[in-house]
C-alpha cells in the first residue's frame, strides 16, 4: 500500500514539476539569442569557484557560513534521498545499509551533523529576517509574497530536518527491539543518543508509526519543495549553476555594441560599412521595451535571483533613498516573463496582436501583445537613477548583471521613444554639435597656452 | 613648456611615445584643467615625448552611451577612432577613468585598438623606472584617504597603482569603510553628472563626503575629474571645504617631485 502511494505521489509531482520547469525554460527563451563568445575553460572555472565554491558569498562571512551549512547539507542529503526513493519503490528498508556497512554509518552521520548545522542556520536566518531585520532583507520590494516565500522555505527546512531526525531517532530505538526488520546501521552521530532519549520506552507499534511519520514527512517536504520551487526565489539552487556558467566574460566596462547603429553612423560619416547589418530604411526599435527585447541570459539572471539584496544594499542610488533597487529590477523582469509565459500558455487570443494580423489562429511569442511592457513594472525614475557604478554587479554572489537590462531600457527610451531626462538634452546637443559634453565658447586646446 | 598636438608633432617629424587623452573635463572644467596641467608637467619632467589631439579630440561618447544614446556615442567614437588611426596612435594615457574605460574596452569593437593606461598607472611606471623621483616631505604625516573611482577600480580592477603612488608620498593612508571592490560611487557616473538627482533622501556625493570625513583625513585623493567635482561639492555642503582638500593624485605627485 505504502509503495503504491509512494509511486503515484512521486509520479504526479514529477509530472507537474516537469511541466512547470519546462514552462520556466520557455519563459527564459522568450529572450533574444545572446553572445556566448569566450573561453569555456573560464566558464567552468567560474562554476567551480563561484557556484560550487561560493567564493563571492564569503565577502560577507556570517551569512556565508550559515548558507554554506544549508548548501552542503542539501547536497549531502541527496544521497539519503536516493535511498528513500529505492526504499519507497521496492518497499525495502534502508537499502544501502547492508552494502555499505561502516561507510553507511559515516554517510548518514555526516548528513545528521550537517542537518543539525542547517537547523542552526535556519534559525539564524529566520532571526535575521524577522527579528534582527537586516536592512536588505526588509526593503519594500519584499513586501507580500517575497517575504512569505523566504519564510516558507525556512519553515520547510525546519520540517525536513525534523523528518530526518524523527526517522533516524525512532529507527535507532527499533534496532534494539526488532533487529530483523530494523538491521543494525551502526551508531549515527546524533540520532543514536537523541533517539533513545526522546523515543526510548515507547511501544514498538508507536515507534514504527513515528519512524514512518519521519520518513513520510521527509519525503513529502522534498516533493513539496520540488512542486514549490518553480514559484519561488529558491529556484536559485538549480539555476545558479547555469547562470554562473553563462555569465558575461567580456570586460565589465564594455557595453554591448549595437552593430546596426554603428553601420548606420558609418554610412552617414561616409565610412566603409557592412550594409547588411543596417536597418534598411525602416525605423527599427532599439533597446528593450519588454522581455522579448532582452537576451535570454538577462531572463535567466532574473529567474536565478534569490532576492538576497546584496546588490541593492551596495547600490549608491538605493542607499541614498532613490527608488532604484537592482534587486527589484531582476524581480520585475522575472514577474513580467512569468506573466507573459502564463498568458501564452493560456492560448487566449485576447493577448494576440491584432494590429498587423487579424487572422491569428494561435497565440505565440511573436504575435503576443497584451498592451503592457516592462515599463509597467519598472519606472523611468528607477532607470534614471543608475550611476552605472557596477556595485550591484560586483555584489551578486551568482554573477547576475542587473545593470545590463537597465541600460537596455535606457536605450529604448532614448533611441526608440526619443524620451528620457530633459536634463540630458543639452548634453546630447553639445556632444553632437561640439564634440564635448558642455557647450563651450573656447577651443578644446586653449588650456595648453597656460601651462 | 609647450605642449604639441599630434598634428604639430607629425608635421615636425617628432616621434611621440604616448598620446595624452585630455577629455572634456580635463580640457574645459577649471578644476580638472589643473590636473591636466599637473600631469603634463610630470610628463615633461620625466622626459616623456607626448602630444595631445587638441581640437581634433572629441568626447569619447561615454556619457551618451550610458544615457542610452548609441547614435551620438557611435558618431563621436567613430570620428575619434578615425583620428587616432590616422596618427597611428599606439599608446594612450588619460587622467579620466571614463575616457580610459571607453577607449580601452569599447573602442576595440568599433575598430580602435590601442594600449590604454590610466595616468595613475603611467605615473607608477615612471616612478618604478626612476624617471620621476618623489620625496615624502610635502605630505609626510598628512592623513590621506583614497577614493576609488568606479571606472578605474571596480570596473577595471585597478586598485593598487594609485595606492602605490600615495605610499611613495610617505603619507598616512587611511581607508574608508567602503573601498576597493565596494568603493562607493561619487554619484556622477552613467551621465548622472549632467542631470539632477532623482528623488531621494540624500545626494550620493554627500554620503561619500561624510564617509571621507569620518576618517579625519586632511586630503581626499582621487583619480577622476568627476569624482573631484562631486566630492568637493559634498565637502562644501558639509562646510568642510577649508579643512579637507580634494586632490588628484597627479597633483600630489607634482608637489612632491624632486
Amino acid at each position: 500500500m505504502q509503495q503504491i502511494i509512494f509511486i503515484v505521489l512521486t509520479g504526479i509531482v514529477s509530472f507537474f514539476a516537469y511541466k512547470k520547469f519546462s514552462q520556466i525554460y520557455r519563459n527564459i527563451m522568450l529572450g533574444k539569442s545572446s553572445d556566448m563568445s569566450g573561453d569555456a575553460a573560464q566558464r567552468w572555472q567560474n562554476v567551480i569557484y563561484v557556484a560550487f565554491g561560493q567564493k563571492k558569498m564569503f565577502k560577507n562571512w556570517i551569512p556565508a557560513i550559515f548558507h554554506l551549512f544549508i548548501y552542503v547539507a542539501f547536497l549531502f542529503t541527496q544521497v539519503e534521498l536516493i535511498e528513500i526513493i529505492i526504499d519507497g519503490v521496492f518497499g525495502v528498508h534502508r537499502f544501502f545499509a547492508p552494502f555499505l556497512g561502516g561507510l553507511y554509518t559515516l554517510i548518514i552521520s555526516s548528513i545528521e551533523v550537517l542537518s543539525l548545522l542547517a537547523l542552526v542556520a535556519t534559525f539564524v536566518f529566520l532571526y535575521r529576517r524577522n527579528l534582527l531585520r537586516v536592512p536588505r532583507l526588509v526593503k519594500s520590494e519584499l513586501n507580500g509574497w517575497p517575504k512569505l516565500d523566504a519564510n516558507l522555505i525556512l519553515i520547510g527546512e525546519l520540517l525536513l530536518v525534523t523528518g530526518i531526525f524523527t526517522m533516524n531517532g525512532a529507527d535507532s530505538v527499533l534496532q534494539g527491539i526488532d533487529p530483523t526488520h530494523y538491521p543494525d546501521t551502526g551508531r549515527f552521530a546524533i540520532s543514536s543518543w537523541f533517539g533513545p532519549a526522546i523515543f526510548g520506552g515507547m511501544e514498538p507499534e508507536s515507534l514504527m508509526f513515528v519512524e514512518r511519520f519521519g520518513w513520510w514527512l521527509h519525503l513529502l517536504v522534498v516533493l513539496g519543495f520540488i512542486s514549490y520551487l518553480p514559484y519561488s526565489k529558491h529556484l536559485h539552487i538549480f539555476l545558479a549553476f547555469p547562470n554562473v556558467y553563462f555569465s558575461k566574460l567580456t570586460p565589465r566596462g564594455e557595453m554591448e555594441n549595437m552593430p546596426e547603429i554603428m553601420n548606420e553612423v558609418k554610412s552617414i560619416l561616409g565610412m566603409e560599412s557592412d550594409t547588411s547589418a543596417t536597418s534598411g530604411g525602416e525605423m527599427p526599435e532599439f533597446g528593450s521595451k519588454d522581455v522579448f527585447d532582452l537576451s535570454w541570459k538577462n531572463i535567466l539572471n532574473a529567474y536565478s535571483c534569490t532576492e538576497c539584496g546584496r546588490c541593492s544594499a551596495d547600490c549608491p542610488a538605493n542607499l541614498t533613498g532613490k527608488k532604484l533597487s537592482p534587486r527589484k529590477i531582476m524581480m520585475d523582469i522575472r514577474d513580467r516573463a512569468t506573466e507573459i509565459g502564463n498568458n501564452i500558455a493560456s492560448g487566449d487570443l485576447k493577448y494576440a496582436k491584432t494590429k498587423d494580423n487579424t487572422d491569428i489562429k494561435t497565440l505565440t511569442a511573436d504575435n503576443y501583445d497584451d498592451g503592457k511592457s516592462l515599463f509597467d513594472y519598472i519606472s523611468r525614475e528607477e532607470l534614471h537613477a543608475c550611476t552605472t557604478c557596477n556595485a550591484c554587479v560586483e555584489a551578486c554572489p551568482i554573477l547576475i548583471d542587473p545593470l545590463e537590462p537597465i541600460l537596455k531600457m535606457r536605450r529604448y527610451e532614448i533611441l526608440t521613444e526619443s524620451a528620457g531626462p530633459g536634463d540630458w538634452v543639452p548634453m546630447f546637443t553639445a556632444m553632437e554639435n561640439g564634440g564635448c559634453v558642455w557647450q563651450m565658447p573656447v577651443e578644446r586646446e586653449a588650456w595648453r597656452a597656460e601651462v | 613648456m609647450t605642449i604639441k598636438t599630434m598634428a604639430e608633432a607629425t608635421a615636425e617629424g617628432i616621434e611621440v611615445e604616448v598620446l595624452f587623452w585630455v577629455g572634456c573635463a580635463g580640457s574645459f572644467d577649471a578644476r580638472a584643467q589643473k590636473v591636466t596641467k599637473a600631469f603634463s608637467q610630470l610628463l615633461d619632467k620625466a622626459g616623456v615625448p607626448f602630444a595631445i589631439l587638441g581640437n581634433e579630440e572629441a568626447c569619447t561618447g561615454d556619457p551618451a552611451r550610458r544615457a542610452g544614446n548609441e547614435f551620438i556615442f557611435q558618431m563621436l567614437a567613430l570620428q575619434n577612432i578615425n583620428t587616432l588611426n590616422m596618427y597611428r596612435v599606439k599608446k594612450i594615457v588619460t587622467a579620466c577613468p571614463h575616457c580610459f574605460n571607453t577607449l580601452k574596452n569599447e573602442y576595440p569593437a568599433l575598430g580602435g585598438n590601442y594600449e590604454v593606461v590610466h595616468h595613475t598607472q603611467f605615473l607608477q611606471g615612471l616612478l618604478n623606472d626612476g624617471k620621476l623621483k618623489v620625496e615624502g616631505g610635502t605630505f609626510k604625516g598628512k592623513k590621506i584617504t583614497y577614493h576609488d573611482s568606479c571606472y578605474l577600480g571596480r570596473i577595471n580592477g585597478e586598485y593598487e597603482a594609485p595606492r602605490d603612488l600615495l605610499t611613495n608620498l610617505e603619507a598616512d593612508l587611511v581607508e574608508m569603510k567602503r573601498c576597493k571592490t565596494t568603493g562607493l560611487c561619487c554619484g556622477a557616473g552613467g551621465a548622472q553628472m549632467f542631470k539632477e538627482d532623482e528623488l531621494g533622501d540624500k545626494r550620493i556625493n554627500i554620503e561619500r563626503a561624510e564617509e571621507a570625513l569620518s576618517t579625519n583625513a586632511n586630503i581626499v585623493a582621487a583619480n577622476c575629474p568627476f569624482c573631484i567635482t562631486m566630492i568637493t561639492d559634498g565637502m562644501k555642503a558639509k562646510d568642510k571645504q577649508d579643512d579637507v582638500m580634494v586632490m588628484d593624485i597627479s597633483e600630489m605627485i607634482l608637489q612632491s617631485v624632486k
